[in-house]
């Protein structure tokens, strides 16, 4: 069966009406000798063969689930429930795409409010979208909408250096051609500081917490920020971390504007880097600049309760070519994931996987800054830490990993070069989750003590 | 359906009405535009103290239908807006030339208001659309 859907008859007159005698004529730019390479393939595999192959491609992978790993960066390990895979495997969910008249899908609706209430709960903001692609386009979109907040009247920006570097460099590509000024990143300072460089042409403040580096910003400090971001008329925007909030203190209760961040780490697997969700929530006041779609709890006629896309106010289909956001999508399954684990842990569980990841980093960083020459940061850290290291961390991490059989942490010199930012020189990350045995820690301890003088 | 044209203000190609009150001009869109936009649900009125220069997006109406730029009739600074479309945005279909005003301006230069469409002008005109 062919899956070409125009028949000869369609192709005669396309042709014609282009005036080219044959389809290969319009390929006549592509150099003949590029048209049809010799591909030079090995002879077919039967099924049977193929997988034996891949399998042993598959097994050549060093992995999180064979080794000790103690990257985070932004993508985190932790143990998923059974449940997640059960609920989001349902071919009711697995199969479905974004449905075009959305009310049919009642289930899908259900799922996506359930999972926003849950966002606005831990968040303690008071609306929560449907989700963005992942946490840097979370917070891309939370910089437009502040804009947006200003109708245009402020073009700048200001970034911690402690944001996420991938969120930042997603900012500026969003924001491109929209000659903003960007700000506040070229230097490592502390979030009160950022408030300073603040002022009436200031669309909004970003930071993080805990930040890339693992520092908590304090409540009363992001308090005290969120007053003085308002004072010059502007927003404050915040990526948290999902997890850390089963321990800390929700940032819409600190007065920040816009919540957003990278929900992975609610019951989705790291996967190679994605696909994964951003969580965005906010105040009920900006609901009209919001991003994304918002699905909504109604009633039918007869009463019964339904659900509906309530709010996707800056989309393509409602404001045509003035959309501000173009995302109409989302990656739904990522959600409903993170949705089915929070609902799984409960506050309670969620409030223990925060206390094990809290009191496992502790314990690694004070294992890893009684090794000799390595230094572990002062600051109040969540489940990840900086450590200043004796020798060059990318040259720790290949020693780790070849003799030890450990995934080391993040090396922070592509982002943060020793020439701009001296206090990072020789600096990596460690990340400790519920997943991170204390045996596992123990023996990163041991091999640190051995790679740094071998 | 036939469109009210209200004989007092005068109005922009694009649908803006102006009623000069003094050295200010009182601004809303005119019966034509609200009927092509369906029930309005959402206007973002500009700030007080903005100011708005003539043929410049300065506010979005949203309808069931569709989100449309409101482009100033006239520049000047805006003094008062109708805070009670943001509570009942529907005045603006129930009654445009009345209680569903947008905003108030302190006209930069009135002679702007005699480029506009008088009623006669602006009702041949929406008779060509």
């Amino acid at each position: 069966m062919s899956f070409i859907p125009n028949t000869d008859s369609d192709r005669a007159a396309m042709l014609e009406a282009v005036g080219k005698p044959s389809v290969a004529d319009l390929f006549h730019d592509v150099p003949a000798s590029h048209r049809f390479p010799k591909l030079d393939l090995p002879p077919a595999l039967s099924e049977q063969e193929v997988l034996v192959e891949l399998d042993t491609l598959a097994r050549a992978n060093a992995d999180c689930g064979a080794l000790p790993c103690f990257l985070g960066a932004g993508a985190y390990r932790h143990f998923i429930p059974s449940v997640v895979d059960y609920v989001i495997s349902r071919s009711e969910f697995a199969t479905a795409y974004t449905p075009y008249q959305p009310e049919i899908s009642q289930g899908t609706l259900q799922a996506i409010f359930e999972y926003q209430s849950m966002i606005a709960r831990l968040t303690g903001m008071e609306v929560s979208n449907a989700s963005h692609y992942d946490g840097a386009t979370s917070t891309a979109e939370a910089v437009i909408m502040a804009l947006n907040v200003a109708q245009g009247q402020r073009r700048r920006v200001v970034l911690s250096a402690g944001l996420h570097p991938h969120y930042r460099e997603v900012v500026r590509t969003y924001t491109q051609g929209m000659d903003l000024q960007i700000i506040g990143d070229d230097e490592d300072t502390g979030p009160l500081e950022l408030a300073s460089r603040c002022d009436s042409a200031t669309a909004c403040v970003v930071v993080q917490s805990p930040d890339f580096f693992g520092r908590i910003i304090a409540p009363a400090v992001l308090t005290e920020l969120a007053k003085k971001v308002h004072a010059c008329g502007a927003l404050l925007v915040a990526a948290v971390n999902p997890v850390s909030l089963g321990v800390l203190a929700p940032p819409g209760e600190a007065g920040v504007d816009v919540a957003v961040g990278e929900g992975q780490a609610l019951g989705n697997a790291m996967s190679f880097g994605g696909p994964y969700l951003g969580f965005f929530a906010f105040r009920r006041e900006h609901v009209r600049k919001s991003s994304g779609r918002i699905a909504g709890e109604t009633v039918d006629g007869a009463g019964r309760r339904g659900f509906v896309f309530t709010l996707s106010t800056r989309e393509q289909h409602i404001r045509r070519e003035k959309a501000t956001s173009n995302i109409c999508t989302n990656q739904s399954l990522n959600a409903l994931a993170a949705a089915a684990y929070l609902a799984a842990l409960g506050p309670r569980g969620l409030a223990q996987v925060a206390e094990l990841c809290w009191h496992k980093a502790h314990y690694a960083a004070g294992k890893i800054g009684a090794v000799p020459g390595f230094r572990a940061e002062k600051a109040e850290f969540f489940h990840e830490f900086t450590v200043s290291c004796p020798i060059a961390p990318a040259e720790i991490n290949r020693r780790l990993f070849e003799t030890h059989g450990i995934i080391g942490g993040y090396d922070l010199s592509a982002d943060y070069p020793a020439e701009k930012f001296p206090a990072r020189k020789n600096q990596m990350l460690f990340c400790c989750t519920e997943v991170n045995t204390r045996a596992e820690i123990d023996r990163l301890a041991s091999a640190l003590a051995e790679v740094s003088h071998a | 359906m036939d469109s009210k044209v209200d004989q007092g203000v005068r109005y922009s190609k694009t649908h803006e009405w102006v009623r000069v009150e003094g050295g200010e001009a009182v601004i809303g869109i005119s019966d034509y535009a609200q009927n092509k936009l369906c029930d309005i649900v959402f206007v973002e009125l500009t700030a007080v103290g903005r100011e708005m220069k003539v043929g410049a997006a300065c506010m979005v109406i949203e309808s069931v239908k569709a989100a449309e730029e409101v482009f100033a009739p006239v520049t000047g600074t805006v003094t008062a807006r109708n805070e009670a479309l943001v509570k009942t945005p529907e005045l603006v279909n129930s009654d445009p030339f009345g209680k569903g005003w947008l905003v108030r301006v302190k006209l930069a230069s009135p002679s702007e208001v005699n480029a506009l469409m008088d009623a006669a002008a602006y009702t041949s005109f929406i008779a060509t659309l």
